[in-house]
Order: C-alpha cells, then sequence, then structure tokens
C-alpha cells in the first residue's frame, strides 16, 4: 500500500467507501495463479470473452482485442473457457511460466 | 394524558413498533417473540402504518433484509427469540460493524439444548459481544418505554449503532400488566425523523456498504466501534432523561433500589428485579440493611457508574440468568467483579445462577441470597464464588 494510510478518527464509520469505482485502485492481478494467453492470429474479436469478464479486464480499441488489463485479472479462466471451440484464441498457462515467457504482457503476438 | 391498558410484553413491544412506525421490518417468528410480528403485522394490513413488512425465510435473512434495509437508508425493526438470534449471529456483528440502527426486541428465551422455549438470557447475552447495545426490561411497561428510547439511541449520530431491547419470554412476553402509553403523537415527536448516514438509495451519491477490510484498516473501523458504544453511554442518559420529561417515567443506566445506607446487595437485571425489590422490602422490615440494583444497559457496560452505586456495599450477589460455561461465573458476574477491583475498598461479590430455560425465581430463592451475603460478609470468605441457586442435586 503506498498511499498514506489513514487514523480511525479521519474514516468514515462502518466502512463506507464514499466514491464510486474506487476498486479499480486495488490491484487484484496478484491474486493471479494462471494468466489468460491470447492467440491474436486466432482471435476473431467476436466479443464473447469481454462480455463474460466479471472483472472487465478485456482491453478492447476500435473492435479489436487488445489483451487483457493484468493489474486486474485474477486468472479465474472464464475468458478462456468462453471461447469458441473451433477458435480457442485464449489459453490459461501458469502465472511463473508466463512471467518468463512474455513478461507482464498478456498478449501472444502470433508464432514467432 | 397517558392511556392505561393491559397489554403483554408482546402487545407493548408490538404497540411501540405500530407507534415508531418504522420503514421496513423484515421478520421470522419464533417462540415467544412471534406474538409481535403476528400483531404488527395484522397493523401492516390494517394499514395502520407505512413500513414494508418483509417476510423472510429464515432469521438470518431477516436480519439481513434489515441491514440491507438500514443501509439503503430506512429506519429497520424486527423481533426475535433464542435460536432465532442464534441464527442471525453472523449478521449481528455486520449490523453493528455497518453501523446500522437497527432496532430488535428480543423476548428472551433459553438456547437449545436441551429443547426449552421458556425465558433465559443465554440467547443475548450470547451475543454480548457483536456490538448491540442493550437494554433489558422489567416489565411490559419497560419493554415498551426502551423501544421507543432505543430508535433515539441508535440513530444518534454519534453513535448509530443496532439496539436490542431485551424483555424474558413468557414472564414478560405473555404476562398481562398495567401499562401506559403515550399517545402516537408524542411518540412521533419524540423519535423525530429518521435520517440515514450514508443512504445507499442517494443515487447522486454513489457509494459502498461492506467492501472488504484487510490488514490497514478492520482495526480502525473496530475503534470507531469502541468509540460509539462510549458515546452511546451518554446518550442514552439524555434521552432516559429526556423521555422521562415526557413520559414521566425517566430512565437511566440502571435503578438503585434502598441502596444509599444498604450492606448487603443483589445485582439483578430484567424481570427478576422486581421480585428482588419485593424481598427487599421483607428484608427491610426485619431490620436487614439489603439493597439491589437492577441493571438496564448491559452494552455499553456502565462499570464506572455502577461501581460506585454499590461501593458502600460489604457484599454482592450478581444473580445470572445464563451461565458461562467455564468461565469464572456468569456473564453479568464477570463484568460486575470486574468493575468493582477498580474500587480501594471493593465489596466482596459472589455469583448464582437462576432461571435457566424459565425455571422460577421465588422469593425464598432470593431471600436465601441474602441470608449467604450476610454470611460473607461477616466471614469474609466468598468460596463458592459461582453457585448454582435453583438447582437440584
Amino acid at each position: 500500500m503506498s498511499e498514506e494510510l489513514k487514523g480511525w478518527t479521519e474514516i468514515p464509520i462502518g466502512g463506507v467507501i464514499l466514491e464510486a469505482g474506487s476498486s479499480h485502485e486495488y490491484n487484484t492481478g496478484g491474486w493471479r495463479t494462471f494468466r489468460p494467453i491470447l492467440d491474436r492470429e486466432k482471435c476473431t474479436d467476436c466479443m464473447i470473452c469481454w462480455w463474460y469478464c466479471p472483472d472487465t479486464c478485456i482491453l478492447v480499441a476500435e473492435g479489436k482485442i487488445l489483451g487483457f488489463d493484468l493489474d486486474h485479472c485474477k486468472g479465474c479462466g472464464i475468458c478462456a473457457e468462453v471461447c469458441p471451440p473451433k477458435i480457442t484464441a485464449i489459453t490459461m498457462i501458469e502465472e511463473t511460466e508466463a512471467e518468463h515467457l512474455y513478461g507482464m504482457v498478456g498478449i501472444y503476438e502470433g508464432k514467432k | 394524558m397517558a392511556k392505561v391498558v393491559a397489554y403483554t410484553g408482546n402487545m407493548a413491544a408490538a404497540e411501540a413498533m405500530r407507534q415508531i412506525d418504522p420503514e421496513v421490518c423484515a421478520a421470522y417468528p419464533i417462540t415467544p417473540s412471534t406474538e409481535i410480528m403476528q400483531i404488527f403485522a395484522q397493523f401492516v394490513a390494517d394499514g395502520q402504518v407505512s413500513t414494508e413488512l418483509v417476510p423472510v425465510e429464515s432469521e438470518h435473512s431477516a436480519m439481513s433484509a434489515c441491514v440491507g434495509a438500514a443501509a439503503a437508508g430506512g429506519r429497520v425493526m424486527t423481533a426475535t427469540s433464542s435460536q432465532g438470534l442464534a441464527l442471525m449471529w453472523e449478521i449481528l456483528y455486520i449490523a453493528a460493524s455497518l453501523r446500522q440502527p437497527v432496532v430488535m426486541a428480543v423476548a428472551n428465551r433459553a438456547l437449545s439444548g436441551p429443547l426449552n422455549i421458556h425465558g433465559d438470557h443465554s440467547d443475548t447475552m450470547g451475543a454480548r459481544d457483536s456490538g448491540w447495545i442493550q437494554l433489558y426490561s422489567e416489565n411490559a411497561q419497560e419493554a415498551y418505554d426502551n423501544l421507543i428510547q432505543a430508535v433515539r439511541i441508535g440513530e444518534h449520530p454519534r453513535v448509530r449503532l443496532p439496539v436490542m431491547v431485551c424483555y424474558d419470554g413468557f414472564i414478560i412476553s405473555h404476562s398481562i400488566e398495567r401499562m401506559e402509553l403515550l399517545e402516537d403523537e408524542e411518540v412521533k415527536g419524540f423519535i423525530g425523523e429518521h435520517h440515514s448516514l450514508y443512504p445507499l438509495l442517494d443515487v447522486d451519491n454513489p457509494m459502498t456498504h461492506g467492501p472488504v477490510d484487510l490488514q490497514n484498516y478492520y482495526t480502525e473501523h473496530k475503534r470507531q466501534q469502541v468509540e460509539a458504544m462510549k458515546h452511546a453511554g451518554h446518550v442514552i442518559l439524555e434521552v432516559g432523561a429526556e423521555y422521562g420529561r415526557l413520559a414521566g417515567r425517566p430512565y437511566g443506566l440502571f435503578e438503585k433500589y434502598r441502596l444509599e445506607d444498604a450492606e448487603l446487595g443483589v445485582a439483578v437485571l430484567s424481570s427478576a428485579a422486581g421480585t428482588t425489590k419485593e424481598v427487599v422490602d421483607e428484608l427491610r422490615l426485619r431490620g436487614v440493611k439489603a439493597g439491589a440494583l437492577k441493571l438496564r444497559v448491559f452494552r455499553p457496560f456502565p462499570a464506572a457508574e455502577l461501581a460506585k452505586a454499590l461501593s458502600g456495599l460489604k457484599a454482592v450477589a450478581v444473580l445470572d440468568r445464563a451461565d458461562s460455561f467455564g468461565a469464572m461465573g456468569g456473564p453479568v458476574f464477570i463484568e460486575v467483579r470486574s468493575a468493582l477491583l477498580g474500587l480501594p475498598k471493593p465489596p466482596l461479590c459472589i455469583n448464582y445462577i437462576y432461571g435457566l430455560g424459565g425455571r422460577d425465581l421465588l422469593m425464598v430463592d432470593i431471600e436465601r441470597v441474602y441470608d449467604r451475603l450476610a454470611e460473607v460478609a461477616k466471614t469474609g470468605k466468598v468460596e463458592p464464588l459461582h453457585d448454582y441457586l435453583t438447582v437440584r442435586t
């Protein structure tokens, strides 16, 4: 936690959070055991994964899937599960392996 | 002009609820509190209140719906007993820690098992650490008065805590007594408009209730609850005095009965206090310097005030209608004894467990307590510290 922690006299009672959208500040990506890897060559941008992702972690620009918000993706694997069987553009691999292979970028830029 | 009626404790509680007219009431019936909601449901059906009555499928759901409705911004009430309170358990803590001033009538009843439907304090005493304010009532009149005051106490801006108003199952909940009612307008004026602190239905100011609270802030929120309980002590006194001006029945943290020059005292709560006061009167006629203290507020526990009130005694017996198995004594005893130990010359203090599962407490039983106290005062011997008053061997 990098922010200044407040005292009990300074915060609202009851644990209420008085602003909307504050969950963005809490990085849940550290919970991830498996990382989704996108094969851009296979992806048809059908947006089914974008529709299903419970944490709005599918990054999209101009109708194209760009990859995943790895600061917040918990690695639940729903995107890989709902990716149509004929496409299978998303695979889940172990986070440690993913970091070794791709660093902190979740897009596989096609076969090398 | 006060209206005099013959009501059971449950009728008194339902009548208080009618006059309070909460926005939401979510409840599930359980003996001996069933009648409160039965009567109140009739008020709802007859259009005598504007309450949204939510008949839920369990007490766990009842308290959950109450917390939700209170967070949404409503004034919320419910009622339960025994197993129902037990089933609410996890949500009791949530109501308190989310600082929702839900008011709940509890007709005290023994917890199973073995299965027993009669009055003792094992249900609410078990919930003493849940963060709720607890008011105990001697009779139907006090149950009614406490419920009306509970609204003001819980909703006070420096308190914002849920309040349970307890009275003995069957002994009070089902016995008819003479009591006085306030006018509807008087109650309305006394409790005032409900102001929610952070109403979820305020859609212009979106907010989150009940988010995860980890190592970095959980302690701070608990510390706030402690502070709220401290304030509650003052607010209970203020509200009790103001209620006295309205109804002619002022309320404090406890009632002192013939304690001024007393040497032997009994501390007790709820209906048994009435019997104890009768015994005190009889003993006084025989020249015994007996007194009694009826505890009304158990949470927050008024330690300093109570110790002062009992400081002149030679010996005190605390009567508990619930035991705390493996502890040094019943829950009230443990608190009272701790409070007394802060005095320079604390009175000797012993504990008796009585009335479990609704067993009668007779005047002769209480006389035996005063006899024992006389012996304790004479010999200084407090063993056994913790004993059963009404049990067969």
